[in-house]
This record gives C-alpha cells, structure tokens and sequence, in this order.
C-alpha cells in the first residue's frame, strides 16, 4: 500500500514540475532512480526505446512502465494517474482564466528561464545514458582505460548521428526505424558482450 | 453521457495513433478535434497548445483536458485525459509483460544494448532542437549550462532547479526589461 502512495507522490512530483512535454519527464526519473532504487539506468535507456516505438505521449508510457515494473497493471494505473492529475489540476483552472494567463508579462518571465533549464536537465539525464553506453560490459580482468572503452558504441553513435541529424534523405525518419536498426546491429554485433 | 464517451473515444484515438507524443499529435489533434468534431477552433487548439507547452505536465494530456473542459465542464476536461492516456496503458502494460518474459536471453540483451545507443543519439537530437529554442541569449545559455552542470555533479531534485531558473527568469526580465 506504502509503495502505491509513493509511486503516486512521485509521479504527482514529476508531472507538476516536468515542463515541455516529451523528454521532460527524463530527468524526475533518473532522479527517482537514484533515490528510490525502483530501476536502474538500463531501465530507463530501454523506456525511452520502448517509449519512442509505441503509440502516445512518451510521458505517460514511461509512467505506465516503471508502475508495472513494480507493481504490475495496479501499479502501471497508480503511476499514470499520478502523472496526470497535476496536469488535470492546473489546466482545469487556467482554463477559467485562459486569456490573462497567456499574456501575463510574469508567466512570460518564469518560461524564459523555465525552458533553458528543462534543457540543461535533459542534456544531464542524456549524459547519464552516454556513460552507460560508453562503458565496456565485458572488461577482462587488468584491462588498461582504453578497453574499458566501448569501441563498437562510439562507432554506433557516429552512425547513428549520420543518419538521424545529418543526412537529409533519413532524418525525417520516424524514430522507430533507428531504434529497429540499432537493435539488429546489437545483436549482430553483440553489444551487451553475451 | 454521449458526450463523455464521445471525448473518450475520441482522445484514446489521438493517443493511440499518434507515435511520439509532443509536436506529433498536432495534426491528429486537427483533424479530430477540429474538423471532425468542431469541439475548438484552429486559433483555439493553438492557445491550448502554447499554454500546454508552459504549464507542468505532458502537453498531450494538457490539451485534452482543456478540450475536455471546453466541451464538457471539469468531468469533460478529465475524461478526455484518461482517453489519452488509456491505450499507452494498456500497450506499454502488454509490451513490458513480454519483455520481462524474454529479457534474460542474450539475443534480448543485445538488442537493448544495441538501442540504448540509439536511446542516446535520439536524447542528444532533442536536446540540440531544445537548445535552439529555449537558449535565445547569454542569460538562458548560462542557465542552461550551470543546470546541466549542477544535475551531473549534484545530487540535488530537478524540482529545485525547476524553481530556481522559473525565479531567476522572473528577475532577469523585471531587471533587464526587454533584453536579448
């Protein structure tokens, strides 16, 4: 029972402080993570994947994983609606007064820094993943820094980058198609060293 | 209740059939809530969209409730979201289930590993169409940066530099005026 209220209570926290939408969410998990051990870093990795190949808000799908994670469909439920009820909340009275909320010079102000730091936060939730990635799974033992060095990720990533920000015929591609193409050429190449 | 049913019906569709979230629904939330339904106007589902985009929360949910609320009062407003949450639920609920199933085999655990690298370029994208939006003068940039900096070398909530930067950007413009 404790564990549902905090699962609530923590997405209740994620979805009243998480703003701009999509990866937003990223950062209020890494932090639960961290302190309430529901899930570890490769967890999260696997959600955003998972997140980005299924239909709906990528928000909403991670708070649905981590619920059934823990707690199964009952979970899954406690989670999203936690998520959401802050949302439900505050529009619920905003829409009252839609207008004077739009050109309030103050909501203005607040956004003008709000918005850098939801990217700051989400640059630090994509670093974690890097590390993660960059890291050998399989080191033998007296292996010296460089082999601790992911070699076959590194080439991944510039690939990838290639293909997902640079060239023009594929980077308008649905994310779904790299993250397949990743998953073959993880097994392929055996990535997780197993 | 027609009218209830209506919105869940409708919102569950958006959800279901947009991948992606975000900027992606904007289009089915046109066709559906627009032309389809005539529940708000093009220049209304615009405004929802901006305020979803500055109020906490998933922007997908945000909309809904407002067009929810529009068409139907509060009641309105919270059936419309549990409509847009409600296939993610039960998708994620039925994928999870199979994966936890068959992630002990190594052909599982690597093709995860293998997505995790794309998990990191996709994050590293967003972040750089982010920064394009969001870091618009030295100030923003700093703010961006110190936060960065202080959420890998700290072990401090978001939720504190959540508020932190919503205040420092309330002194920043009351001082500066209109600087950039």
């Amino acid at each position: 029972m404790i564990l549902y209220l905090q699962l609530f209570f923590e997405f209740f926290k994620a979805g009243l402080f998480a703003i701009g939408g999509g990866m937003a969410t990223l950062p209020f998990l890494y932090d639960m993570s961290d302190k309430m051990g529901w899930f570890t870093y490769e967890d999260l990795a696997n959600m955003v994947a998972i997140s980005e190949s299924t239909p709906g808000p990528i928000g909403i799908n991670m708070a649905t994983y981590v619920g059934f994670l823990l707690r199964g469909i009952p979970g899954a439920i406690v989670a999203t609606v936690g998520l959401i009820t802050p949302s439900i909340i505050v529009i619920l009275i905003i829409a009252g007064f839609l207008k004077a909320f739009k050109d309030n010079p103050l909501v203005d102000a607040a956004f003008y820094g709000l918005r850098p730091a939801s990217t700051g936060l989400i640059a630090a939730a994509g670093l974690s993943v890097l590390a993660l990635v960059l890291v050998n799974p399989s080191v033998p033992e007296g292996a010296g820094i460089l082999q601790l060095i992911n070699v076959k990720s590194i080439l991944l990533i510039a690939v990838l980058y290639y293909f997902t920000a640079v060239c023009k015929k594929t980077k308008g591609l649905h994310p779904v198609c790299f993250i397949a193409a990743s998953a073959v050429i993880g097994i392929i190449f055996r990535f997780a060293g197993v | 209740m027609n009218k209830y049913s209506d919105l869940f019906l409708t919102f569950a569709r958006i959800g279901g059939l947009t991948f992606g979230g975000g900027y992606a629904m904007l289009p089915m939330l046109q066709r559906e809530v627009v032309e389809k339904r005539g529940w708000a106007t093009e220049e209304e589902l615009m405004n929802y969209y901006a305020i979803g985009q500055c109020t906490p929360g998933i922007i997908a949910v945000n909309t809904a409730t407002f067009v929810g609320q529009k068409v139907a009062g509060i009641l309105g407003g919270i059936v419309a979201t549990f409509g847009v949450a409600f296939p993610s639920l039960v998708i994620i609920c039925i994928i999870t289930a199979f994966i936890q199933n068959f992630a002990d085999l190594p052909i599982v655990q690597n093709a995860f590993a293998g997505i995790r690298v794309c998990v990191c370029v996709l994050i590293f994208n967003a972040v750089l169409k982010l920064w394009k939006k969001s870091v618009v003068d030295k100030a923003t940039a700093v703010i961006c940066v110190l936060i960065l900096v202080g959420s890998v070398f700290t072990e401090l909530s978001p939720i504190l530099f959540v508020i932190v930067a919503g205040v420092l950007g309330v002194i920043l413009k009351s001082r500066g005026g209109k600087t950039a």
